[in-house]
């Protein structure tokens, strides 16, 4: 009988518990909840220089576009770019740099802060900055500050082969470089998620050497096949984009901080028909499955806001004292500018000697005592056959 | 953290957040820097209750200056005046208003009295367009005087480039001690002080360095306006790229805070110097408006100046062109050793700005006129052949008829030009002309730059040419740039005098000075301070072959391979005999043949 109860008691407890579960799940708070992570980053990285090379800078542009729209702050986002496509002498429209979308899109637009520019775009600064191992006196800005509860999204485009990736025309990084940073990140707690996205030639096989939990990567194109690029543009006469960020900025401008998008709509982004290279994905590191990763979860920085109707009380501003520097001692001469080009005072002046050198004298003090002592010793009888 | 509001009123609050919200668009823009809310009015309510407290005071001012090849020349200046002590010890300045906290931190946490930043695109071409009111050498330039109480000044130079680097959004952290240079006489504090001693001072120029809208939007957010409202609306990043000269700096000193001369205050001024070409901006016709220059018109003035201002230069030749609206102030003042004639718009009057509530000037030529010579100019060039040797000429032109006058010339070299200075000559009108100062610092290799500082009178109506030779060093493989074969770049020349001037200069310090002519300190009337930079130079050093090291690898790998590969092959290679395996058939008829007792078959 009480066996029969206490059945009964657990299954009717057993069967609550899946109710609450299942309601936790579908409902606003398990939303709240299934995510896991709490600020965003992004690390935008364009490998390559020269003026040819402008569709690398446009491409990361794009995605820095993208990336600030959907709400992550220029503070959380690390932008690296090896040359300067906008200023350069050869851009006939100065302070521009188009993507595609018929000449009318200027994806550098007026407020841009790149991070790291030109000959600091480096194998060891990008692996520097994954890692966090920076010199102290690098600024905020050049740091990824990333915890536990980050959500990063990186982006590098370049040219790249089977296996590596290169910086600037003179250096590589390699796929097995890359794993091991993402492992030190791992171990060092410096992420709680991390999307990956390579558009360059042979870009798969970036990926494949990754080890490390929840990463999940794309690249717009399988190993062994090229990456192209877009249509060039006439008036500035280079290519403008590649196809695959061309493709992936069209979609991303579809995408708002509410929007539902998930990962599964991104993979199916550029397919062989478009893209000519096919894109790869990897998801098998990553725990969630992608159908419930929203796009905006590493692309935007949407927060979760708890909205009160209870009012709250703001402390009153507190006036700050009245700062009089030096009030005790009161100057009474008057203070001068300084003489810009003293003349009379530079050709009186005395150059400051830092190096140590003996008193003068002191060689020729030391060549007589020297030669004292030589014809004290061999007598003076020497000295004729010197003269 | 970032909060959606639904309301239209913006959240101010006294302590200062570090996000700031775009309130028409509802969209959420962060910045690194502290700023404050945008909304206007709520800004000066804001702004009322503090003066008190806090005492500090901006003024903006934009000078229009047509220049006789028919370009334009605009120069902004924003400055904010502050009385504060960021140097002492007892109580940190925590409360900032107008003057930018990035800027006041760095001050108090690196001890600095005088910051001097610029960055240029383009040079100044003093021939065509007379002398800047502030001039700056092309790409980055920085000097700083560091307070007499610091103890490691090579330590708190690198740091604050670090820290500066990542506020401009520069590569400024490529300035180290191979590029830093300590003069012994130029660059003297233009700030209040006493004693100036030199190893306080630190001065390194970037001539590579790009200037880009990423350094523009820093800066225009260290403005109390932003770019929100009075003259840094104009400040479209499009239009001022696209001109012959654009240069944006910072200046930070201590000066008088009033005509006694009695306490200090610092002085933070943003100067925007830009010159727009006649034929890419102007499409051939000597046309300009305020529309035309910066695809914008003014609006209204900064609530948070005391005064916003606009000048424009009329004293070439009234009659020569028009300007409209016209306006009855003029004021004149002595600038550069020139009195000059200024329309004044003052934008604190609402009725400046009309019934649209925009104001765009327009200038208009109607004829030619000559331009002054100006009676300093420099230039400097490279000269040789080949990948050795060469030499550097620094050409000073004195145009003034009748008097002489002395300049300190300062040349930074790199180490990886080798200077012969034993074959330094100063010549003017072919003649050799011996300098009275001379200060030489060799440079150590990887260490030091070259220091060259000397002090030459310059007869008058003459040219004076300083030549040295130099070898060209071969660097290690890792210390070339990515692309080696554009060459090395030579920071410009400075030229320091004080040019006789042909009006009486203004000795006398006063508040309401425009802020164009009141920049340099004057000490006597018949001489006017100048700077005058040159050229960089770009040169090439003797390149490597990169690919060689993948060559070498090759090519040994293939002799190893083959020389000692078939070398152990001899060494070691058997032969054996082997046994043919047979066909089936065969096999089978071998079998038979077994049976019958028949011999096999091979």
């Amino acid at each position: 009988m009480s066996h029969d109860f206490l059945q009964m008691h657990l299954k009717a407890v057993i069967s609550c518990l899946l109710i609450f579960l299942y309601k936790v799940h579908t409902t606003k708070a398990g939303q709240f909840f299934s995510s896991g992570h709490t600020n965003n980053w992004a690390v935008l990285v364009c490998t390559s220089r020269f003026w040819f090379n402008y569709r690398h800078v446009a491409n990361t542009l794009s995605v820095y576009r993208s990336v600030k729209r959907l709400g992550i702050p220029d503070s959380h986002i690390v932008l690296m770019l090896a040359d300067d496509m906008a200023c350069n002498y050869r851009n006939p429209k100065p302070a521009t740099v188009f993507s595609h979308k018929n000449m009318e899109l200027n994806v550098y637009g007026d407020d841009v802060e790149v991070d790291y520019r030109g000959y600091e775009v480096t194998v060891e600064n990008f692996l520097r900055v994954l890692t966090g191992r920076l010199p102290p006196s690098t600024p905020r800005s050049k740091r990824l500050l990333s915890d536990d509860r980050s959500n990063i999204l990186i982006y590098l485009t370049g040219h790249g082969g089977n296996g590596f990736l290169k910086f600037q025309d003179s250096e590589e990084i390699s796929n097995m470089e890359l794993a091991d940073a993402f492992e030190q990140m791992w171990q060092k707690r410096r992420y709680n998620e991390l999307l990956f996205i390579i558009d360059t030639c042979q870009g798969a096989s970036m990926y494949e050497r990754f080890y490390s939990p929840n990463l999940m990567a794309l690249a717009s194109s399988q190993v062994g096949e090229d990456s192209l690029s877009h249509q060039p543009d006439l008036a500035i006469g280079v290519h403008l984009m590649d196809k695959y960020t061309f493709y992936l900025l069209e979609f991303l401008e579809e995408v708002h901080p509410a929007s539902q998008a998930n990962m599964n709509d991104l993979f199916k982004v550029c397919p062989q028909s478009q893209c000519v290279s096919t894109p790869g994905h990897r998801t098998d590191l990553f725990q969630r499955d992608p159908g419930s990763v929203l796009i905006t979860d590493f692309f935007g920085s949407v927060r979760k806001v708890e909205i009160t109707k209870d009012t709250i009380n703001l402390t009153s501003p507190v006036e700050p004292p009245i700062q009089r520097s030096g009030s005790g001692d009161i100057q009474i001469e008057s203070l001068t500018y300084v003489d810009q080009l003293p003349v009379a005072e530079i050709i009186h002046q005395k150059p400051k000697q830092k190096d140590w050198h003996p008193p003068d004298g002191f060689i020729l003090g030391l060549w007589t005592l020297i030669l004292l002592v030589f014809f004290q010793t061999y007598g003076i009888k020497h000295l004729k056959h010197i003269f | 953290m970032i909060q959606e509001t639904h309301s239209d009123t913006i959240v101010a609050s006294p302590v200062y957040t570090r996000y700031i919200y775009i309130k028409k668009k509802k969209r959420l823009v962060a910045s690194h820097f502290c700023r404050l809310p945008l909304s206007v009015v709520e800004l000066f309510k804001v702004g009322e209750s503090f003066t008190a407290a806090a005492r500090d005071q901006f003024q903006e001012e934009l000078v229009i200056r047509p220049l006789h090849s028919g370009d334009i020349y605009a120069s902004f200046q924003f400055r904010t005046l502050w009385d504060t002590d960021f140097l002492q010890e007892r109580q940190k300045v925590s409360h900032y208003r107008l003057f930018p906290k990035s800027l006041g931190q760095v001050l108090s946490k690196f001890s600095v009295r005088e910051l001097h930043i610029s960055f240029t695109q383009g040079f100044w071409r003093t021939m065509q367009w007379g002398q800047p009111f502030i001039p700056s050498p092309p790409g980055a330039e920085l000097w700083v005087w560091f307070h007499d109480t610091v103890s490691d000044v090579d330590g708190n130079w690198k740091e604050l480039t670090n820290v500066l680097s990542g506020i401009f959004c520069a590569s400024l952290n490529f300035i180290d001690l191979t590029n830093t240079v300590q003069p012994s006489a130029s660059f003297k504090p233009l700030g209040l002080g006493n004693a100036t001693d030199h190893r306080f001072l630190r001065y390194a120029t970037l001539p590579r360095e790009i200037v880009c809208t990423e350094n523009l939007t820093p800066w225009k957010k260290l403005l109390p306006c932003g770019s929100k409202a009075g003259l840094s609306v104009l400040l479209k990043s499009e239009k001022l790229f696209h001109s012959s000269f654009h240069s944006q700096a910072v200046h930070i000193r201590p000066v008088c805070q009033d005509e006694q001369c009695t306490s200090k205050a610092w002085e933070l001024r943003q100067t925007l110097n830009v010159v727009f070409d006649l034929y890419t901006s102007g499409q051939g016709k000597k046309e300009w408006s305020l529309f035309k220059m910066f695809s914008r018109t003014l609006t209204e003035a900064c609530p948070l100046a005391t005064s916003s201002k606009v000048y424009v230069d009329i004293t070439d030749n009234p009659e020569l062109f028009e300007l409209s609206p016209a306006t009855p102030l003029l004021s004149q003042a002595v600038v550069l050793g020139d009195r000059r004639t200024y329309s004044v718009f003052d934008l604190t009057r609402a009725e400046m700005f009309g019934q649209l509530r925009s104001l765009n000037l327009l200038l208009r030529w109607k004829g030619d006129s000559d331009m002054l010579r100006p009676l300093l100019h420099a230039e400097r060039y490279v000269a040789g052949f080949g990948l050795q040797t060469g030499e550097i000429h620094t050409v000073i032109y004195n145009n003034h008829p009748y008097r002489a006058f002395p300049v300190l010339l300062m040349d930074s070299v790199p180490w990886y030009l080798q200077l012969y200075i034993h074959t330094l000559t100063v010549t003017s009108k072919s003649r050799d002309n011996k300098p009275s100062y001379i200060h030489y610092q060799p440079a150590k290799d990887r260490h030091r730059p070259h220091l060259l500082e000397m002090l030459i009178q310059l007869p008058p109506h003459s040219m004076t040419e300083v030549t040295v030779q130099f070898e060209r060093a071969l660097l290690k493989w890792t210390e070339y740039t990515p692309d080696p074969n554009h060459g090395f770049y030579v920071g410009s020349s400075v030229v320091s005098a004080l040019v006789p001037s042909m009006v009486a200069m203004n000795t006398n310090f006063t508040q309401d000075q425009p802020l164009f002519s009141s920049f340099v300190p004057v000490k006597e009337e018949s001489s006017y301070f100048v700077r005058v930079y040159t050229e960089p130079l770009l040169v090439n050093l003797p390149t490597p072959d990169f690919s060689m090291p993948y060559n070498v690898i090759c090519l040994t790998c293939t002799v190893v391979a083959v020389g000692y590969g078939s070398f152990y092959n001899l060494l070691t290679r058997t032969f054996q005999v082997d046994e043919p395996s047979l066909p089936l058939a065969k096999r089978l008829a071998n079998l038979i043949r077994r049976i019958r007792g028949v011999p096999l078959l091979a």
